[in-house]
């Protein structure tokens, strides 16, 4: 399995783009230093009593006053900077990929019954998805938010706020996975694959996940990828727009608009340094879904 | 008692709609239009036989095929299924089991994603025929053996496989289900000619063997005259003439069978001259009237071109033409 991985067109495609593995590379190094960072930080941004009001505002490590022990300098409160953008990452891609996934299952679910089932069904479900088109994501994702916050008591805010916000970004980002599911469906639904399940009276639910939804998958594949770096940013713009999440979870949206505060006092690395990261991260993450597209499209091999 | 054919067509018509959407049709004042893909079709396809439909393409041919297995539903007539009804035939997964069809294109009829096992054992599982994956195993094997392919093949996907080998495989899955009765939509026109050869010569070995009933659908009156019991020809959604193939083939009455028979290429009348069947087939959407063929045959007269013929019998053979009436044949 692996050996016919590593002898496949698709891996082929790879080694011949160098901006495909620097991308894979970066993207690779940011989901481990996620994961991985209760282990791997220098830090723990999040122990209240480790933390010196003593050490705050130290810059990085290359300038005059720097410390090697807090690399790329702390915040206000004496928070290593490092540490901080490696937890938030980790909240980052968290939202960001259930954001994702959850997009994903409404709207392939939406897509295949819209394209298998046509006529009424379809043409409802896809007046839905041109409506929610028509607005920019993030005011659905702001208003997703604030229902929740309107409809849900205060002491749950903090607690759920995650969950809220994949809702919220999914909800924002599921016509496109239906759409895109919908046009291969209908495809797909007339080839005489699916009609000689048909003829064995196969249930159409079964049609749809076995036969449908397996050649479907590459263009939701490409679609994925792409929008992942989409969530991400629409996490961090809402976190900075202070409707994400609470200091308390800082994600990388969150450390910029604390940063934020301090950059005209000086104290530039505290918002920088996780802006580039977020930055690097959704560049990576478009690049990869660039070639992605590019790979499984056979018509440009 | 006379045995009940297995597939049983009566006055059988399907229309499709093919208007444009509502708010355009307002606009212009349009009616809704709608295609007559089969108009008032019978015919009976008997235990054991093959029953071939020929015809250009957009006569409607597929449409049959597709009506015979309950892909689509009739617009209006009966379709019977073992002397029941083909709707509630198709309710009863035992009555169910007993049809299947293989399709056109070997290349879009196999699921790409699917190794060929799966797509064999499919309805074996559907149908619950056989319970262990041993015993499914050990079936797909034996079926794949029977249409001369190797058990190991299963392990396969289907791109694995050329044109040919793929027809095979839909063989084996249409056998699958131990059926008595099978649609054959234009099985060999996707394939070499060569590979043809091998495809019906398996189809008739099989339908001997296990004692089928086949509905034949074809555009190569070649590829009917090697299959069929019976044969029907389809001009314009109907059937213009329908009897015992041998007879058909020996005498041609509709003008339109003339015309096709004399298409064939024939390797002892190299060089004499032919009538090729000249024009365009009318659009089924506003079929002219009359007999529709009358734009295209050389024997029209006004009659054929106002009054729409009635089948007559002659001979054995069922045929809808003023001139074989007539004897201006």
């Amino acid at each position: 399995m692996l050996a016919r991985f590593f002898d496949s067109d698709f891996f082929y495609s790879f080694r011949r783009n160098p901006v495909a593995m620097v991308s894979a590379a970066v993207v690779f190094m940011i989901i481990v230093s996620a994961v991985f960072s209760p282990w791997l930080a220098p830090h723990n941004p999040f122990d209240l009593a480790s933390l010196n009001l003593l050490d705050s505002f130290k810059p990085p490590f290359f300038q005059a006053d720097g410390e090697l022990s807090y690399p790329l300098g702390t915040d206000d409160q004496g928070r290593d900077v490092l540490s901080a953008i490696m937890y938030g990452t980790r909240i980052s891609l968290t939202v960001g990929v259930l954001a994702i996934a959850f997009a994903m299952v409404v709207g392939i679910g939406l897509g295949l019954l819209a394209g298998y089932a046509g006529g009424a069904v379809d043409a409802l479900l896809m007046r839905i998805v041109d409506v929610q088109l028509s607005f920019p994501a993030i005011l659905i994702a702001l208003l997703v938010d604030g229902i929740a916050r309107a409809a849900l008591p205060r002491e749950f805010h903090d607690r759920i706020q995650l969950w809220v916000l994949v809702v919220a970004i999914g909800i924002a980002q599921w016509p496109q996975f239906a759409r895109t599911v919908r046009g291969s469906t209908m495809v797909e639904r007339g080839r005489e694959y699916v009609m000689a399940a048909r003829v064995i009276g196969i249930p159409s639910v079964r049609i749809m996940l076995s036969h449908i939804l397996p050649n479907v998958l590459g263009p939701v594949l490409v679609i994925a990828t792409l929008n992942l770096g989409l969530a991400v940013l629409s996490e961090a713009t809402l976190s900075f727009l202070g409707v994400g999440l609470p200091p308390t979870q800082p994600s990388l949206g969150t450390l910029i608009r604390i940063g934020n505060d301090f950059l005209f006092s000086g104290e530039w690395w505290v918002t920088i340094f996780p802006g580039l990261t977020l930055a690097v991260m959704v560049l990576s993450i478009n690049l990869l879904g660039d070639w992605l597209r590019d790979a499984l499209n056979p018509r440009l091999r | 008692m006379v045995d009940t054919p297995v597939l049983e067509a009566i006055g059988v018509s399907r229309h499709f709609d093919v208007s444009r959407p509502w708010l355009q049709r307002a606009l212009n004042r349009e009616p809704r239009r709608f295609l007559r893909a089969v108009d008032n079709v019978s015919f009976a396809v008997p235990r054991g036989t093959t029953l071939s439909l020929v015809g250009e393409s957009g006569c409607g041919k597929s449409t049959v095929a597709r009506l015979s297995v309950g892909l689509y539903e009739p617009t209006s007539g009966d379709i019977r299924f073992e002397g029941q009804d083909l709707a509630a035939a198709r309710a009863d997964s035992r009555l169910r089991r007993k049809m299947n069809m293989i399709f056109q294109d070997p290349y879009a009829s196999l699921n790409p994603r699917w190794r060929v096992r799966d797509i064999v054992a499919e309805p074996i599982r559907a149908f619950a025929l056989l319970s262990g994956d041993a015993a499914i195993t050990a079936r797909v094997g034996e079926l794949l053996t029977q249409v001369g392919l190797a058990p190991a093949d299963g392990e396969k996907y289907p791109h694995e496989f050329s044109g040919g080998q793929r027809q095979r495989i839909s063989i084996a899955r249409a056998l699958s289900s131990a059926p008595d009765f099978l649609v054959c939509d234009e099985p060999t026109s996707a394939l070499d000619v060569s590979v043809q050869a091998q495809i019906l010569n398996l189809m008739r070995d099989l339908q001997a063997r296990l004692n089928l009933t086949y509905l034949f659908i074809s555009h190569n009156l070649a590829v009917v005259r090697h299959m069929s019991d019976a044969l029907g020809v389809m001009y314009l959604g109907r059937i213009v003439e329908l009897g015992p193939a041998e007879t058909i083939f020996a005498r041609p009455l509709h003008p339109y069978t003339r015309l096709l028979l004399e298409a064939i290429p024939d390797i002892e009348r190299v060089g004499t001259p032919r009538t090729p069947v000249g024009g365009e087939v009318p659009s089924p959407i506003a079929p002219p009237p009359g007999c529709p063929f009358h734009p295209r045959c050389p024997l029209a007269n006004d009659r054929c071109r106002s009054e729409k013929p009635a089948h007559i019998h002659v001979e054995g053979v069922d045929v809808a033409c003023h001139a074989v009436q007539e004897g201006r044949v």
